[in-house]
């Protein structure tokens, strides 16, 4: 009986509890851990993989999938710098048409699924080739900077406008001076928003409904196809914003950035199961997924862990929370009859 | 019958506390076909998994031939001679293999089979086993790209490669056309004349009339009828299989008010018979019969999931066509669908949670859920249906498969509704809480049409103001609670009084039962 008490305990509250102890460990053992600046740094490293983690946790709720969110981001990082860049369109309108192409490749993603019945795990892994293909093909293969050579023989004239960069550098005021990037405010913003948005609303409670049962969902009225068309857009939307603000943080088209960001965001989302013993996917979840990992990789750094050790402790994070999630609850479900 | 291919003697199988099998007693004889009818639930699929080695059995003693028999896998139970093709034929078969490798697939796996494939051999081999089988495709097309019969005999044709002594057949008519099941009767046919043991598992009765040698009966884990004499009394084994040990039914027949749901001249498959039914506002409406009879199939039609290929529907006057779920949800036509688990729970969901799913536009402001009202809607409907439960926040599965039910059903009562369709309400649910679902049922019944799809009789008598009985597609009869001819309505059931309508004299075939009608 206590054992049982004890593994309820541990599923629910124990990634915390790691997680709290991670926090005290590195402040303990390293020097500027523990301080403010820190922190906000931590949250700057994750801000962008967060907003692409909650967008793919809306995916993971109505048992779908995205792995185009990666090729997304890459591809709204380009098409704003190449909007502002070459087209010499203001910073208003990169960011409308780069949320507009995220939009729309959710839609085409969730077309395919819904209407032409591809698996999500293809269908969106086709999208990831195709976008990663067409991001290249108006700079040649280029990245994308002011003075840059057209394909016209003439050079691009345009720059990133200063309210564009804003977005990517600006640090605002908080308790202290310049504390707050930009980024981590949007994270915050989004994170609460998903949060609420899964959590708290007829329309997340439908979702989880149809990630749960399907045929269930729809045989009570929801129209299930809908919904998941509008998963895979706010995974699109979500993936876009996170490039927009890379491409504000970097200042160009940079054709080599954001590799990375497919399978730190899924890794967050994923750890983000096994939160609270939630076992399924959550925004709360996710955010803490994603804070755990920045933690964790920002502690090893301050303790001078080498850079490459970075995507093997990712690795055996995601495989713990893996655990935690799947085995221990399955454990409490046997064990709770 | 002199020889006994397969003698079982009380056998008996249980899962956690769930008697399933309680001492079967069963022979099989070789060049003979039994048939076994059983309503859901009765044991049936659970006597073939023990016989083919999906399942051990628990206690009895299963002889082949005079020899003990306890197979340990389905691997033992084939090397014993017993096979058995599956209900899904797609088990029996590899669709992206043509028809000689899946003829032949045994010698692929056999000891000592080379390494290379030798096609030419084996495409010879399996045209020895076609022809043997008449069966006349190419034995190089993809078996994906059969129709279902020939991927059934195709299922048939391995197994009997291996020269089965018993051949079990789970529903196998139950996805073939009728000109496809009679190719399969034939077959059957002829592997009676080679001195096979089939065990034919159907309640489609014009199969059983088709096939059958003897039938014998299972209900509720035992076996309530055998009948080997001919002429077979098919009406006997009707009602042996559902049993009406009659339970005190206690209910004062609403003969209903204005006509809510109509439906004129309806076919349910395109060349099926034309149907007319009509539910009115204050009663309840129970449409029996057996497996194929449509029973399903029209409770999809009015709840938007299947087009009838023919016919209208109206509800209050109004045409009703409703294209899906969604559809028919917002015309007021609600529907507990059977097959709780698979179709309605929402297992990661708790009961506060199942309970108001199809209504959350009612429990929320600017989309954003009001889990107090949400819980205060849920915490009343389990009161008034009487939910056994701790808590509307307990998963909704930690709840038996009774109260899992009572729940989706109460899903569909926290709102006013125009007609409620209930398929299969008392599948899973034990006796206890199918009187309070019955009771619930009829005491909310005013202001709607209720409809209850049951293939058991007994059910149908305890809800049901009225009772038609589909065969067929066709309404083989209609009778009001209170005098009921138990008789008449096996018979309808059964397909043995096909043309009577009520208050109409028998113009079909004559029975005992349309004399007491």
């Amino acid at each position: 009986m206590g054992n049982e008490r004890f593994l309820n305990f541990a599923i629910k509250y124990g990634f915390l509890i790691l997680l709290a102890g991670l926090v005290i460990f590195f402040s303990l053992s390293t020097n500027g851990f523990g301080s403010a600046r820190s922190a906000v740094f931590i949250l700057q490293s994750v801000a962008i993989t967060g907003i692409l983690a909650l967008g793919v946790t809306c995916t993971l709720v109505v048992d779908g999938f995205d792995l185009s969110i990666g090729s997304v981001a890459t591809s709204s990082l380009m098409l704003s710098a190449y909007a502002m860049v070459v087209l010499e369109l203001s910073a208003g309108s990169a960011i409308l048409l780069c949320l507009l192409m995220g939009a729309f490749v959710g839609l085409v993603n969730g077309l395919l699924i819904v209407k032409f019945k591809v698996p999500d795990l293809l269908a969106t892994l086709g999208m990831m080739f195709l976008l990663i293909g067409l991001q290249r093909i108006p700079t040649q293969g280029n990245s994308v900077a002011t003075g840059m050579a057209l394909p016209d023989g003439s050079t691009a004239e345009g720059t990133f406008s200063p309210a564009f960069l804003w977005l990517g550098r600006h640090r605002m005021d908080f308790f202290l001076e310049n504390l707050l990037p930009v980024p981590v405010v949007i994270f915050l913003l989004i994170a609460v928003g998903i949060w609420l948005f899964l959590g708290f609303t007829r329309q997340g409670r439908l979702m989880y409904a149809i990630g749960s049962n399907e045929r269930a969902a729809e045989l009570v009225g929801t129209p299930v196809n809908r919904y998941k068309i509008m998963a895979y857009m706010i995974s699109g939307v979500m993936a876009s914003i996170g490039g927009i603000l890379l491409a504000a943080r970097l200042g160009r088209g940079d054709i080599a950035s954001g590799t990375n960001l497919l399978l730190d965001s899924v890794a967050a989302a994923l750890i983000g199961f096994a939160v609270l013993g939630a076992a399924r996917p959550n925004a709360f979840g996710t955010a803490v997924g994603a804070l755990f990992v920045g933690i964790l990789l920002q502690g090893l750094t301050m303790m001078n862990a080498p850079y490459y050790t970075q995507d093997f402790v990712k690795g055996a994070v995601l495989v713990i929370a893996l655990v935690f999630t799947f085995y221990l609850s399955s454990r409490r479900s046997a064990g709770g009859k | 019958m002199n020889e006994i291919a397969c003698k079982i003697r009380g056998l008996e199988k249980s899962f956690g506390q769930n008697h399933v099998l309680r001492g079967i007693d069963l022979d099989l004889a070789p060049g003979q076909v039994t048939v076994l009818m059983g309503a859901n639930g009765a044991g049936k699929s659970t006597l073939v998994k023990v016989l083919c080695g999906y399942h051990r059995k628990d206690a009895g003693t299963l002889e082949l031939g005079g020899h003990p028999y306890d197979p340990t896998d389905a691997a033992d139970a084939i090397s014993n001679g017993v096979v058995t093709v599956h209900q899904s034929i797609d088990d029996g078969v590899i669709p992206d293999l043509d028809v000689a490798t899946n003829l032949t697939l045994d010698r692929l796996t056999a000891p000592g089979a080379r390494l290379f494939v030798r096609d030419r051999q084996l495409r010879q081999a399996a045209r020895k086993v076609a022809e043997g089988m008449g069966l006349t495709m190419d034995v190089r097309t993809r078996v994906g790209d059969l129709d279902v019969a020939d991927r059934q005999m195709i299922a048939i044709a391995r197994a009997m490669a291996r020269a089965p002594r018993i051949l079990v057949l789970d529903e196998p008519t139950s996805s073939l056309s009728a000109a496809e099941a009679e190719r399969l009767f034939q077959l059957i046919d002829r592997l009676r004349a080679q001195g096979v043991a089939v065990l034919y598992i159907s309640h489609r009765m014009s199969d059983i009339r088709r096939v059958a040698d003897k039938i014998v009966c299972m209900r509720d884990g035992a076996i309530s009828g055998i009948f080997a004499d001919a002429p077979l009394d098919y009406e006997g084994a009707v009602s042996a299989m559902l049993g009406h040990a009659m339970t005190d039914v206690d209910i004062a027949p609403q003969a209903g008010t204005a006509p809510i749901l109509e439906i004129e001249a309806m076919r349910l498959t395109a060349d099926g018979p034309k149907l007319d039914f009509t539910a009115r506002d204050g009663e309840v409406v129970a449409v029996t019969g057996l497996l194929g009879s449509g029973k399903t199939r029209l409770a999809e039609i009015i709840f938007g999931l299947a087009d009838a290929p023919e016919g209208t529907m109206r509800i209050d006057g109004k045409p009703y066509a409703p294209r899906h779920a969604r559809e028919a949800v917002a015309r007021g036509v609600f529907m507990t669908p059977k097959d709780r688990r698979s179709n309605a729970v929402i297992p990661d969901f708790d009961i506060n949670d199942n309970m108001t799913l199809p209504f959350l536009g009612a429990f929320s402001r600017l989309s954003f859920l009001s889990r107090r009202r949400q819980r205060q809607a849920s915490d009343d409907m389990i009161g008034r249906i009487g939910v056994v439960c701790q808590g509307g926040t307990d998963s909704i599965l930690t709840l038996s498969g009774g109260n899992q039910q009572k729940v989706i059903i109460g899903r569909w009562l926290i709102e006013p509704c125009r007609v409620l369709l209930l398929d299969e309400p008392f599948q899973g649910v034990d006796i206890g809480a199918r009187r309070d679902i019955g009771h619930h049922i009829r005491e909310t019944a005013r202001g709607r049409a209720t409809v209850v799809f049951v293939s058991e009789i007994d059910e149908a008598l305890e809800i049901a103001d009225r009772i038609v009985v589909l065969h067929e597609g066709a309404v083989a009869g209609e009778h009001v609670s209170g005098n009921i001819d138990l008789g008449l309505v096996v018979a309808q059931v059964s397909g043995q009084a096909t043309g009577t309508a009520p208050g109409q004299p028998g113009t079909g075939v004559g029975t005992e039962g349309q004399q007491h009608g």
